[in-house]
């Protein structure tokens, strides 16, 4: 078994609401240093190892976990 | 004509739908099963608003892959008309078969409540109907409203003439205080370049009678009943 794990954010310039939101409460709270949050999430996925188990993750990146249009993604695989 | 209505696991507007096409429009409608493949001859689908798939990972982005939807893309690609309204927007964004994308209202609430629309062209099996210079009012009622796509893709809109509902008030003017979630441009509703697809956030068929607060709902599926009814019969 392998393991890859995804991470998916929104793309650099696309509004993130929650992120901005998130980032409010912590300057309420007095983190003031904190400029700018850009929210995001990531899964986990157990794999069999396949010799072309990279390019179907990159498959199924694109055509289900994000949405090209507004999200990038990158993974990293875990032995 | 006959209307498909698409039910997904988590559709919640999809018997508002047929109440509105068969019983105030008139026209026969049947529910057509996610798991199925099959349009049973319909003239047009209607995919519904709800919460497909519990707006699991993002809204539409299951419902996109059922069975039905290997059946609707088929249609909708050779030319068959199809409207999705609300998640049925979602779903067809998720799809490609409608360019961007519904992000999260810019607020982050979720929002009910009537808008007034400004239908941007009169020329389309969707709003044939309408008067030029009509104004539409018709409930929205979602959390991921928000339509966004890149510069490049927003021209090419514009100069397509595929916007064709705007969020703008009483009177149809196209203002920021009329945006109700962030979209770019107010927009409300686009068709694909070809005209046969339409993706809305309002409901017109919760819209169909007065009883209900509006009945401009009725002039979108009156357009595309007239519109089938002015196309020559098929051999």
């Amino acid at each position: 078994m392998k393991k890859a794990i995804v991470y998916i954010k929104l793309k650099d310039g696309v509004l993130d609401p929650q992120g901005k939101t998130i980032a409010l409460a912590m300057g309420n709270m007095g983190y003031d240093e904190f400029r700018s949050v850009r929210s995001g999430r990531f899964f986990e996925l157990e794999c069999e190892d396949r010799s072309d188990l990279e390019k179907r993750i990159d498959e199924v990146c694109r055509r289900l976990l994000a949405n090209p249009v507004v999200e990038n993604y990158q993974v990293e695989m875990l032995s | 004509m006959k209307f498909g209505v698409v039910t997904f696991p988590g559709s919640n507007c999809d018997y508002d739908s047929y109440a509105a096409t068969k019983f105030v429009i008139g026209c026969e409608t049947e529910f057509l099963w996610h798991k199925s493949e099959d349009l049973a001859g319909s003239d047009a689908i209607i995919l519904p608003g709800g919460f497909s798939y519990g707006d699991y990972l993002r809204s539409g982005a299951i419902a996109r892959f059922s069975p039905i939807m290997k059946a609707v893309e088929k249609f909708a690609r050779s030319g068959g008309i199809v409207i999705g309204i609300c998640n049925g927007f979602q779903v067809l964004v998720e799809a490609g078969l409608l360019p961007g994308a519904l992000l999260r209202n810019s607020h982050l609430r979720f929002s009910c409540k009537y808008v007034y629309l400004k239908v941007e062209r009169t020329d389309t099996v969707f709003t044939g109907e309408c008067r030029a210079d009509r104004v539409l009012k018709i409930p929205i009622a979602h959390g991921d409203g928000n339509y966004y796509n890149f510069q490049g893709e927003l021209d090419d809109l514009e100069k397509n003439n595929q916007v064709l509902f705007r969020y703008a008030n009483r009177t149809g003017q196209v203002l920021p205080e009329a945006n109700p979630n962030g979209s770019v441009g107010n927009i409300a509703g686009i068709l694909n370049r070809e005209g046969n697809v339409l993706g809305m956030m309002p409901h017109p068929e919760r819209a169909v009678e007065n009883i209900l607060g509006s009945s401009d709902g009725q002039a979108i599926f009156r357009s595309i009943v007239a519109h089938f009814n002015s196309k020559p019969a098929a051999v």
